[in-house]
């Protein structure tokens, strides 16, 4: 239970930021990734304010063992560049840039009651049901890249 | 290049990143898990495993932020203006590309790069690539 409501209070103030930042907004998104028309470079400043607050806050979990909460900091011990890491985010950007879209924002986007929200959501969880079937039945041509995600 | 003054908010942009951060700060030391939106939706679907909860309570929060965003400042709603067949296009790519390359912006491009991971570097740098490459192509060479 007291996870729970922690995990609530960290999607509201995530939630927050995106709909500050305009993280929401695909057309900002778009704005932001059109270097060659007119640059709107706001984003840089959202990654910038994101990195400065939580890169002392990984520095402190990386020495310590028990979130507050309890229970252990499992934090990513993934180190290989492979195929999957490189090949999935080529894709998972084409995607972002295609609608303005990513994951978070999306979500949150739902909350707006935005009928082209639901759309992204249904087919980003679809992707990754896609993803899992994949990586779980060692489909022939996916396999090779989906074995280890 | 010419930047768009016009829709240029560092301020606001600043001040949500850094939300964003302190959401990302308070996952890692209140929970010890890493804030990655793709990994607590794609782990949410895993609905038996016992990290699902918690997942949940995150994308719970994020669906009602809105509803406070709007009390608080009055925030807009989001202007969807892509025909829906790409939206779907949009959300296979995202949703399986995000889970193949394990994480999206805020996994690797914000709690990654905070955490100095070479693999989120590589992967901001190749999705940040072919984000930029897809918008200039849909813009400028078939738009």
């Amino acid at each position: 239970m007291k996870r729970s409501i922690f995990a609530l209070v960290v999607g509201l103030i995530f939630g927050l930021g995106l709909c500050l930042s305009g993280m929401v907004q695909p057309a900002k998104v778009t704005g932001f990734l059109d270097l060659a028309g007119s640059w709107d470079p706001s984003l840089a400043f959202v990654m910038a304010g994101a990195i400065a607050v939580a890169l002392p806050a990984f520095l402190i979990a990386r020495r310590r063992k028990a979130a507050w909460i309890g229970g252990a900091i499992e934090l990513p011990t993934k180190r290989a560049i492979d195929a999957p890491l490189v090949v999935g985010s080529a894709i998972f950007g084409a995607g972002w840039g295609l609608a303005g879209v990513c994951p978070a924002p999306s979500v949150v986007d739902l909350g707006f009651a935005s009928p082209g929200a639901a759309a992204f959501v249904a087919s980003m969880a679809a992707g990754m049901l896609i993803h899992r079937a994949a990586a779980g039945r060692r489909l022939p041509g996916l396999r090779l890249l989906a074995q280890d995600a | 290049m010419t930047i768009d003054w016009a829709h240029f908010t560092p301020f606001s942009a600043l001040a949500g990143g850094a939300l964003i951060g302190l959401a990302a700060a308070l996952l890692v030391l209140g929970l010890g898990r890493v804030m990655g939106a793709a990994g607590i939706v794609g782990g949410a679907l895993e609905i038996r495993d016992a990290e699902a909860p918690w997942r949940w309570s995150v994308i719970a929060g994020l669906v009602v932020s809105p509803l406070v965003a709007r009390a608080l400042w009055g925030a807009g709603a989001p202007v969807f203006s892509a025909h829906w067949l790409t939206l779907i296009v949009a959300g296979l790519l995202v949703g399986f590309g995000a889970r193949l390359g394990s994480g999206c912006t805020s996994g690797h491009g914000v709690c990654g790069l905070a955490r100095l991971s070479p693999r989120s570097f590589i992967a901001t740098g190749v999705f940040m690539t072919t984000a930029v490459a897809t918008v200039f192509v849909a813009r400028h060479v078939v738009g």
